[in-house]
């Protein structure tokens, strides 16, 4: 009896600290989804409401009247992040294969050399990056925010790490007496057995694509190439000062096709981050 | 049987081909970068637009010596580990609660995948927007939390929150906190789920309560995982720049200057000093390669240096024996 009493109040903390911790993770975003409805005056009398208001299209017209342009940001963001995505997964794939069914010298050298390198963020190279793409002329390329991807450690490791149960040597071979060659093999055959690796890599590396700051805010300068961030980081320029409907508009426009695409996959996100903490 | 030498199978030039791609990006857009940075923080490169760079010939290191007794470096450093240690603390805490709850075979917590979904959110939506927000929901004199103070009579008059330099402290605390409790819960939950039930079952039938099983039981099995998300925290911790930089500026008076925003400062905004912010760069990239080198030499994979050693061992036997034989042929 004494336990099962026990038992119920332990469920009803567990439960009540949860809800407690979704709302929290909902209601800043929340507030900033009805704040945009809302009237710069409405937002100075009450700063906080839960209930929507009617001054959506004017705050949008506010927004874009000046220099946010959201829908550049979109496009510039998209178009870096797929790039950066499909040459990460292609090239991570490729030499994940290489590590895997080949017998070469250097394999396990370069493998320790992956693991090493793996951990270290782009950030703390960045002044000698900029100096190099400085001196070509191409701080406002794109190419230079896609084309670094082709090298990911931290993508060629979790390849690795699924391919090596999940590969058997007998399709390959078979292939070769088909007289296949080996990069057709790597592209016919060891490509859709990686399929759901690649699904769950996809995701994580465009997201940190869309999210950077840092790399595109030290070699962008030139408006018209803005990626998303940076346009978020317009919004709290002086020239939104006082409109705080728009200034939260544009946050909402920023965030919602992220929480969106979110909600959709967010099944295989979470198995996704799981499986990166079994096997760091 | 031979014993083929692994360097001579016909496949192997493919290994090598292969990984072309991947090393030529690396040595392109990684290597020569920080080769080029650890360069620059020797030199006098400064100015924008400048160029041509000249090694410092009064004293090689005058760099890494300003940047060190520089007292804006100092205090971004402090504040750095100061901002890394405080939200890691509460982060794992709340990870390992929120892990150990939704384990446990006997609470049986429903609605689970609901409450992952929702509280790993915040780590997926971008960084720079969630800053901006909670500087809008911190603003003066009409923001959200100023609003409720007023409403609630916890304040007279709206206050200037974030010219107190510890509330702009503790807002990118809990902001980084917020961010990432969820991430760390998942990945402790895989951790946990990963464990053989049987140390589990034993432990119940021993009549290890809750809290028992979990400190004598599940703590000391995740131990790896948990040295993982220090370490990943750490270095990530180290780097600490979009919400500092979008959320006040590293201010009021550099209370939140972190040691990313520092370089940052000092190369793109206003003073272009390369050489110093490359310095500085070099010093994290040191810390954190100290960091990654440990994490390497404890994650490695144990099985395969296990496996690696079998092999080498057997080939040993087998050259052994065959030597052996010959000398019984011979005699």
């Amino acid at each position: 009896m004494l336990k099962n009493k026990e038992n119920r109040i332990m469920k009803i903390v567990i439960y009540v600290v949860c809800i407690s911790l979704s709302i929290l993770s909902i209601l800043p975003f929340w507030i900033m989804i009805v704040n945009a409805t809302r009237s710069t005056t409405e937002i100075q009398q009450h700063a906080i409401s839960l209930i929507p208001s009617g001054y959506m299209m004017s705050n949008l017209k506010i927004l874009l009247g000046k220099s946010f342009n959201p829908a550049v940001g979109f496009l510039n963001s998209l178009l870096i992040s797929t790039g950066a995505t499909a040459l990460a997964l292609y090239f991570s794939s490729l030499t994940a294969y290489a590590q895997v069914a080949y017998n070469w010298k250097w394999r396990n050298a370069f493998f320790s050399f992956i693991m090493v390198v793996m951990m270290i963020p782009a950030q703390v190279t960045m002044i000698g990056f900029y100096q190099m793409v400085y001196q070509i002329h191409m701080t406002n390329n794109l190419s230079m925010l896609i084309l670094p991807a082709i090298a990911s450690p931290t993508m060629v490791f979790f390849m690795r790490q699924y391919l090596l149960p999940t590969l058997s040597m007998e399709i390959v071979q078979s292939a070769r007496i088909d007289g296949a060659g080996e990069f057709m093999i790597f592209n016919r055959i060891v490509l859709p057995i990686m399929k759901p690796a690649i699904a769950t890599q996809a995701i994580f590396s465009f997201v940190a694509s869309w999210n950077n700051l840092f790399t595109p805010l030290v070699l962008l300068t030139d408006q018209k190439r803005y990626t998303m961030p940076i346009m978020v980081s317009l919004l709290k320029g002086d020239i939104y000062k006082t409109e705080y409907g728009s200034v939260y508009l544009g946050l909402t426009l920023t965030v919602m096709p992220l929480i969106i695409v979110y909600l959709l996959l967010s099944k295989y996100i979470i198995a996704g981050v799981a499986l990166g903490g079994v096997k760091g | 049987m031979k014993s083929k030498k692994p360097g001579y199978d016909r496949y192997a030039k493919y290994g090598y081909i292969f990984s072309i791609p991947f090393v030529v990006a690396f040595l392109l857009f990684s290597l020569y970068p920080t080769v080029y940075t650890a360069v620059i923080g020797f030199t006098d490169l400064k100015g924008l637009g400048m160029t041509s760079i000249h090694f410092l010939t009064d004293d090689i290191f005058r760099n890494f010596k300003t940047v060190l007794s520089s007292p804006s470096f100092q205090q971004a450093f402090s504040n750095t580990v100061v901002l890394w240690v405080s939200n890691f603390i509460p982060q794992i805490l709340l990870a390992l609660l929120l892990a150990a709850w939704f384990t446990d075979k006997r609470s049986k917590v429903k609605g689970q995948g609901g409450f992952k979904i929702l509280l790993y959110m915040p780590n997926i939506i971008t960084a720079a927007t969630i800053a901006i927000l909670f500087s809008g929901f911190f603003g003066y004199p009409m923001g959200p939390v100023n609003d409720l103070l007023v409403r609630f009579g916890f304040a007279e008059k709206p206050v200037e929150l974030l010219r107190n330099k510890t509330v702009a402290r503790g807002v990118v605390i809990f902001i980084q906190t917020w961010m990432w409790y969820g991430s760390t819960m998942i990945t402790l939950i895989s951790g946990i789920l990963g464990l053989s039930p049987e140390i589990f079952e034993s432990a119940e039938v021993d009549g290890a309560n809750r809290v028992q099983t979990f400190f004598y039981i599940t703590l000391p099995n995740i131990k790896t995982i948990m040295l993982f998300t220090l370490v990943t925290s750490l270095i990530g911790g180290l780097n600490m720049f979009d919400i500092p930089k979008l959320f006040q500026n590293g201010g009021p008076d550099n209370a939140t200057l972190t040691t990313s925003l520092f370089i940052y400062n000092q190369a793109f905004s206003g003073s272009y000093m390369y050489n110093r912010a490359a310095a500085a760069s070099m010093m994290m990239f040191l810390i954190i390669a100290v960091l990654s080198g440990m994490m390497f030499f404890v994650m490695r994979d144990r099985d395969e240096v296990e496996q690696r050693k079998q092999i080498k061992q057997q080939q040993k036997e087998y050259k052994m024996r065959q030597k052996s034989g010959k000398g019984d042929a011979s005699c």
